[in-house]
């Protein structure tokens, strides 16, 4: 440890009576530059069919464009960008080495550290990252048109975000999967890594309230929604019983009944909202929901995982990776017609109704998910490196991943942006502003001048009967939103109008079971690093069996997002509203830990040359997550800036005023200016906490380039004994080698695979 | 026919890795691989053991 890895010394450490775990370098190389007449021909068509794509996107003015243009601007961007810019990020920055064993090979357990098949692995983590985030955040942002969120998510997922998964993922695999705490703290010292462990336990609980509030908004005053996403406990505890006790490891077995299951309690939510006391016992206002939600966190927290967290997390995967492909199917078939404007009327203003802010900052922390999501730092160090059979292979888990998710963000987009202007605004605007009926909300969406909108309280009406729903008048939060879009796509697909209430409550479903898993994992990741951190002062609080401890901290954390959730719950001002914003400034500022780390690491492995790579996202997400910050911060205008509102609202109630704004009493006052206060306070710590890890790393780079390189904190190369392509397909020259690996005696290869070194 | 079938086996099998039901079975490989001393665990133990092992160790889902 210490010094760049011995070259020389791993090279020796090879087992010479098998064959090379890595491709020949030269071959390797040869094989990559090669440029034979039907690649290029390929590429050629690639780039040209993207950019047709590109062009009917920004340029064409034509009254409506085709949803298909968006699924070809964003494959053929995600293919140019993976194979040439990722590339140059492996080729140059990276570095892997193939003969080094990964953290599955030298640490192998069979529990933990498992090989898993790269494809395999590609799903799983394509599955641990991608949730509720992508789905909501760019309907939130459809509010300034579509083309502002379709270039962030396109352009910022190959520029930022699958950079920042894939350096994270690659640098905690040399590690033997630290975590990015650990990491943080081993790259920029104390002072830095104690400012991100904190900044990520506060992130989380922001990140956690505020998926929680989506599934509240969803769920408020939907008999049907309530139902069957109430009906996924029992459904889960079920499955949790019979993998315990009847029989156990029948995955895919209890997958299947838990699916069917699901499917009956969408289903059967329709008959029992039908019925008048269904109606009456399962409509529940949001403040009881979210209630209901906390109760619901905290018991879910301390009970034992496999009886609710890990059947859920298996119904959550299958209803992913099915959601995901029928969605795509969908959209690729159907292929609607978009007459949303590439920039709306809000484009250029910093009043909109469903989120405030001018574009630039608040459309790049309004999309965090999708282009560029702290988040997944957290999972990109910790499970997925412990499973990475060979190094190579990360360009495709952790770059090919995020690309992914970064698709699900476009389908979700077009999927919002596919249902009627007039509609989307009734739909994500405050109750304040809508008045919550059919005819006020028409009017005011036909009183903002938007170019073809002419909406009718029939059409609300009519939407909200399709859907099964009494109203869909304020059904903010982007959920409810995506479901009309997938309903309205979907029934043209499959089912026809008839099918559109399944299919918009098949959605509400999944977003729920989403977050509900993201939820809990939350809480219990979160009370462990409390734990860890009280466990520093009082040593008792580190043993995790220790139930005070365990469940003391599971209250702090429950209350902590919990109070975070009845704010925005009963915020006069229309909580998600005002506090989606927050959401995404704690994602995107947790992605500028992330890459600070990342930069201080690139620097002390001595690439200045390559530095930018890294440099360009960090500065990016800075310059957004400061001025976001700032402005929430110290923004005179109060519909943008926390304090600004707070002063307001104060000095309203001052002067005596029963009613300000869209608050209609003194009560709802008093609560705008403890809500602004709470959030304003949050601001300043997340930023102030941001910026101190920033420097630290800017200060530890700085420092390794001044030395000409630093400390390098990687496990000790050891040789591999195993070999694997590295991509979806393998090359000739891996497939040659595999083939030599393939000639080997069967009980040699297994023998060597997994021997512990 | 036979084509499709394969296709679909292919795919059943996918799925059961992705969701990780072949954890068992890769215990088993790596343990007859690598010869721990100490008994092997059971089906039912291991999964048991994997689960409870998870709650001393919990993983974040992302949003």
């Amino acid at each position: 440890m210490g010094k760049v890895p011995d070259k020389t010394a791993l090279a020796e450490g090879l087992d010479p009576t098998l064959p090379s775990p890595a491709v020949d370098e030269p071959a390797r190389e040869a094989e990559e530059r090669k440029w034979t007449p039907a690649k290029i021909g390929l590429w050629v068509a690639i780039s040209l069919l993207g950019a047709v794509a590109w062009f009917m996107l920004a340029l064409v003015r034509g009254e409506t464009v085709n949803a298909i243009w968006f699924v070809f601007a964003a494959v053929c961007t995600y293919l140019i960008g993976y194979r040439f810019y990722s590339k140059v990020i492996e080729r140059y920055l990276l570095k892997p080495d193939d003969r080094r064993a990964t953290p599955a090979e030298y640490k192998a357990d069979g529990k933990d550290y498992v090989r898993t098949d790269r494809n395999v692995l590609f799903g799983h983590h394509f599955a641990a990252i991608a949730g509720a985030g992508p789905l909501v955040g760019p309907v939130i942002a459809a509010q300034m048109g579509y083309l502002p969120g379709t270039i962030w998510i396109i352009i910022g997922v190959v520029l930022a975000g699958a950079v920042q998964d894939y350096l994270v993922m690659f640098f905690s695999m040399r590690r033997g999967g630290r975590s990015l705490g650990q990491m943080a703290r081993e790259e920029l010292g104390v002072i830095g890594g104690t400012a991100a462990l904190v900044a990520t336990l506060l992130i989380m609980i922001i990140i956690v309230a505020i998926l929680a509030l989506v599934v509240v908004n969803a769920l408020g005053e939907s008999p049907w929604g309530v139902f069957s996403v109430g009906m996924t406990i029992p459904i889960a505890l079920f499955m949790g019983v019979y993998l315990r006790f009847l029989r156990p490891g029948k995955v895919m077995e209890v997958s299947i009944i838990g699916f069917v299951l699901l499917m009956a309690a969408i289903i059967g939510g329709g008959a029992v909202a039908g019925t008048e006391w269904g109606a009456a016992f399962f409509h529940l206002d949001k403040v009881t929901i979210a209630w209901g939600l906390i109760v619901y966190g905290f018991i879910a927290a301390i009970l034992p995982v496999w009886l609710l967290l890990a059947p859920r997390d298996y119904l959550s995967t299958f209803m992913k990776i099915g959601v995901i492909v029928m969605l795509a199917l969908a959209i690729i078939v159907v292929r609607p017609e978009i007459n949303v404007p590439a920039f709306s009327e809000f484009a250029g203003r910093e009043n909109g109704p469903v989120f405030s802010g001018a574009l630039f900052p608040f459309l790049f922390v309004t999309i965090a998910c999708g282009a560029l999501s702290g988040f997944h730092a957290l999972i990109s160090s910790g499970t997925t490196p412990k499973l990475i059979e060979k190094e190579r292979q990360t360009r495709f888990i952790g770059y090919g991943g995020m690309l992914m998710e970064s698709f699900v963000a476009i389908m979700a987009l077009v999927a919002a942006i596919s249902i009627d202007r007039g509609i989307y605004f009734a739909m994500n605007a405050p109750l304040a502003l809508t008045g919550g009926t059919v005819e006020t909300a028409a009017t005011w969406v036909n009183s903002l001048g938007l170019a073809n909108v002419n909406i009718t309280p029939d059409v609300l009406a009519q939407t909200a009967k399709d859907v099964g729903e009494e109203s869909i008048i304020s059904r903010s939060g982007g959920a409810p939103t995506l479901a009309v879009g997938l309903a309205h796509i979907m029934q043209q697909f499959i089912g026809g109008p008839g099918m559109m209430a399944f299919w918009y409550h098949f959605a509400i479903m999944f977003e729920a079971l989403f977050i509900l898993t993201a939820v809990d994992a939350g809480t219990r990741v979160a009370r462990f690093m409390l734990q860890d951190s009280i466990g520093n002062f009082v040593p008792k609080f580190k043993e995790a069996s220790w139930r005070p401890g365990a469940w003391l901290c599971t209250a702090i954390m429950v209350g902590a997002w919990g109070a975070v959730l009845l704010m925005g719950v009963t915020d006069p001002l229309g909580g998600i509203n005002t506090l989606f914003p927050l959401f995404g400034i704690a994602n995107q500022l947790l992605a500028a830990i992330a890459l600070a780390v990342c930069l201080a690491i690139c620097a002390k492995r001595g690439v200045f040359k390559w530095l930018w790579i890294v440099a360009i996202p960090l500065a990016f997400v800075a310059v957004v997550t400061i001025t976001a910050s700032f402005q929430k911060i110290f923004s005179p205008v109060p519909a943008v800036g926390y304090f600004a509102n707070n002063q307001a609202f104060s000095k309203a109630l001052a002067d005596g005023k029963t009613e300000f704004g869209t608050a209609k009493t003194v009560a709802a006052m008093e609560a705008v200016v403890r809500n602004t206060a709470i959030q304003g306070v949050l601001s300043v710590i997340f930023v102030t906490l941001s910026i101190i890890v920033i420097i630290t790393a800017v200060v530890a780079t700085m420092k390794a380039i001044r030395a000409g390189g630093g400390k390098d904190n990687e496990d000790p190369p050891v040789a591999s004994k195993v070999f694997a392509p590295a991509g979806l397909f393998p090359t000739a020259a891996e497939k040659s080698l595999l083939a030599e690996w393939e000639a080997l005696p069967a009980e040699k290869r297994t023998e060597k695979a997994g021997h512990h070194s | 026919m036979s084509t499709v079938a394969q296709g679909l086996r292919g795919f059943a099998a996918y799925m059961r890795s992705l969701m990780g039901a072949d954890a068992y079975q890769k215990y088993l490989d790596h343990f007859t691989a690598t010869g721990h001393a100490g008994p092997v665990m059971s089906e039912r133990e291991f999964w048991r053991d994997r689960m409870d092992r998870q709650d001393s160790n919990p993983q974040g889902r992302c949003c």
